[in-house]
């Protein structure tokens, strides 16, 4: 356990500084209301309202985030079975084939039904 | 070989709470001088590829720019806008700071063997190691990613929204494709702990034995840390400044520092784990045998870094940027399945040599099926590519046969491609207009260019 401590001791000094730098810049800057400063930046024109939570956006990205999760699920499979591999010998080595093999075909899936298009 | 892993990740976690203190202070320092420098180096590098001078104002040679610059962000007016969601927009720049830092604690600046003293306790040169380093390193660069997520999110404004989705699509596509080339290398150093696996590159660096993998992850690293040829999410063309336009001040410049340690951290993980890690070039070690001992490793390390950002700067001084949808389609239609398939092949190779098969033969019938593969698809493409020229030429020959409405809907609409546009009406020459005399008061059959009206 003693081995993870330093991770810690080095994210304390990293949210240290940040949180530092934001308080003090908080502090030393000038404060000069301007009405039109406060509103989102839109190159001039009057800001688009906003719905509240950041309302609709592409499902594109749903899908993207899908997709990233099933490849990422598998790539943690992967590493275990690469740090053991030679012990695992031929048998992992098919093991492994038929899992990618499975997981391809629903990467074919989604390539020819026109999931992994960006217009 | 586990075993052994172990044993040799017993000498981590030994250290006393001061060094522990004093060997983080040098990790963070380390990140920080290392963006300080190159975002100077960066900006005289870009300007001499561009025949410009570069910052040279502040300090000898303008290296103190990147300092001039960060005192000046301090003193900038902090502001929150209206629509922004008040605790995550202030949280947001720190949450993208912390992880960025925090992916050094297991990068190996040394040898791992108790080489160094430090005040008198004699210490390994990083600042601790997991049996899973890259796993952690992996898993800091995904919490980086919450970050600009909840930047773009929390401003209440629509271009950082969508620049914020941008780069969040950008970097976990890019994930995958990373996270599939670090499996071939974990399978040559049986170990995902990063000081191992520098041990285990004594031979030979992983750069030689997996190229492919190596070639994968440096086009990942770029992706990942949204720099030019895949700046998408700051492109200013189309989205002003992306997540981060609403930010001003030292929240702004929290980004730029996440982004730039990122840069320094992945070329931390591309030494480590490809480029030998803190090993001395090959020619060094044939006359030198103390290279690799004491403090010099940390010179090896810093040369490699500094010629990793140099290729980030050089890429940015070259090449323009690539277009959302067809960096989109690198990511998930060329990388992912070019490292998929050089994994599979590596694992194949190494099991087959591992139980001493016959090679020649079965690398011939791997390569003959592989290949009778390559050919059939060729012919399926043709077929379909002909069939779909057959529907595409019908529907040209329909649409030449209908005329084409040039206000069709009324609206003026363009020709599409077969489609001629109805002649203009124009004025005809001259000549062959035909005149009318004015009657003027002298009646001599002056004109002065009316035409007759019959077309009219």
């Amino acid at each position: 356990m003693n081995a993870y401590a330093p991770i810690l001791v080095l994210g304390g000094l990293g949210a240290g500084f940040a949180i530092f730098s934001v308080i003090t810049a908080s502090l030393t800057g000038p404060k000069r209301y301007n009405r039109a400063k406060l509103e989102a930046y839109e190159c001039g024109i009057e800001p688009t309202p906003q719905p509240a939570g950041g309302g609709r956006f592409p499902i594109k990205y749903y899908l993207t985030a899908m997709l990233f999760i099933v490849f990422d699920i598998e790539i943690v499979f992967l590493y275990p079975w690469a740090v053991s591999f030679d012990a695992l010998g031929l048998f992992g080595l098919v093991e492994m084939l038929l899992f990618v093999l499975t997981v391809f075909v629903a990467y074919a899936y989604v390539w020819r039904r026109g999931g992994l298009e960006w217009d | 070989m586990i075993t052994t892993a172990a044993e040799n990740l017993s000498l981590f976690g030994r250290d006393p709470w001061w060094l522990i203190v004093v060997k983080a202070v040098f990790c963070f320092a380390f990140a920080m001088l290392t963006v300080l420098f190159s975002i100077v180096w960066e900006r005289k590098v870009v300007a001499w590829m561009q025949l410009r001078i570069g910052p040279n104002r502040h300090g000898p040679w303008g290296m103190l720019q990147s300092l001039a610059d960060g005192v000046k962000l301090m003193l900038k007016e902090d502001v929150v806008v209206k629509g922004a969601d008040k605790v995550v927009y202030i949280l947001a720049p720190i949450v993208a700071a912390i992880p960025a830092f925090m992916a050094f604690a297991v990068i190996p600046f040394g040898p791992a063997d108790n080489e160094i003293s430090v005040f008198g306790t004699r210490t390994p040169m990083q600042l601790t190691d997991l049996p899973v380093g890259v796993l952690f390193i992996l898993a800091t660069a995904s919490v980086g990613i919450y970050g600009i997520v909840l930047a773009g999110w929390s401003s209440g404004s629509t271009y950082p929204l969508l620049g914020g989705l941008r780069s969040t699509a950008q970097m976990i596509s890019y994930e995958i494709a990373m996270g599939l080339s670090f499996a071939a290398v974990f399978l040559y150093s049986h170990s995902m702990s990063t000081s191992q696996i520098v041990a285990s590159q004594q031979d030979k660096w992983y750069v030689l034995l997996l190229p492919v993998s190596f070639i994968v992850y440096v086009v990942a690293m770029v992706g990942e840390t949204n720099r030019a040829p895949f700046d998408l999410p700051e492109a200013e063309g189309e989205l002003v400044g992306g997540f981060n336009t609403e930010y001003s001040s030292i929240k702004f410049a929290m980004f730029m520092l996440a982004e730039y340690v990122n840069m320094v951290t992945v070329s931390a993980v591309a030494t480590t784990l490809f480029l030998g890690g803190w090993r001395a070039p090959w020619p060094i070690t044939t006359f030198w045998d103390g290279a690799n001992h004491g403090w010099w490793p940390l010179l090896w390390f810093t040369v490699k870094i500094q010629l990793s950002l140099f290729f980030f700067i050089w890429l940015r001084g070259t090449l323009p940027r690539m277009r959302y949808d067809q960096f989109m389609k690198l990511g998930w239609k060329v990388l992912i399945p070019v490292s998929m398939v050089w994994l599979m092949l590596v694992a194949a190779v190494r099991a087959l040599r591992n139980d001493n098969y016959d090679f020649g033969r079965i690398a011939l019938y791997v390569g003959g099926a592989v290949l009778v593969v390559l050919l059939l698809s060729l012919v399926v493409d043709v077929f379909r590519d002909r069939g779909r020229k057959r529907a595409d030429a019908e529907a040209d020959a329909e649409a030449d046969r209908k005329p084409f409405d040039p206000m069709a809907g009324g609206y003026p609409v363009p020709p599409l491609p077969g489609q001629t546009l109805p002649p203009v009406p124009r004025r005809r020459p001259r000549g062959e207009r035909q005149l009318v005399p004015v009657n003027g008061e002298n009646g001599t059959g002056t004109t002065n260019g009316e035409e007759t009206g019959d077309d009219h």
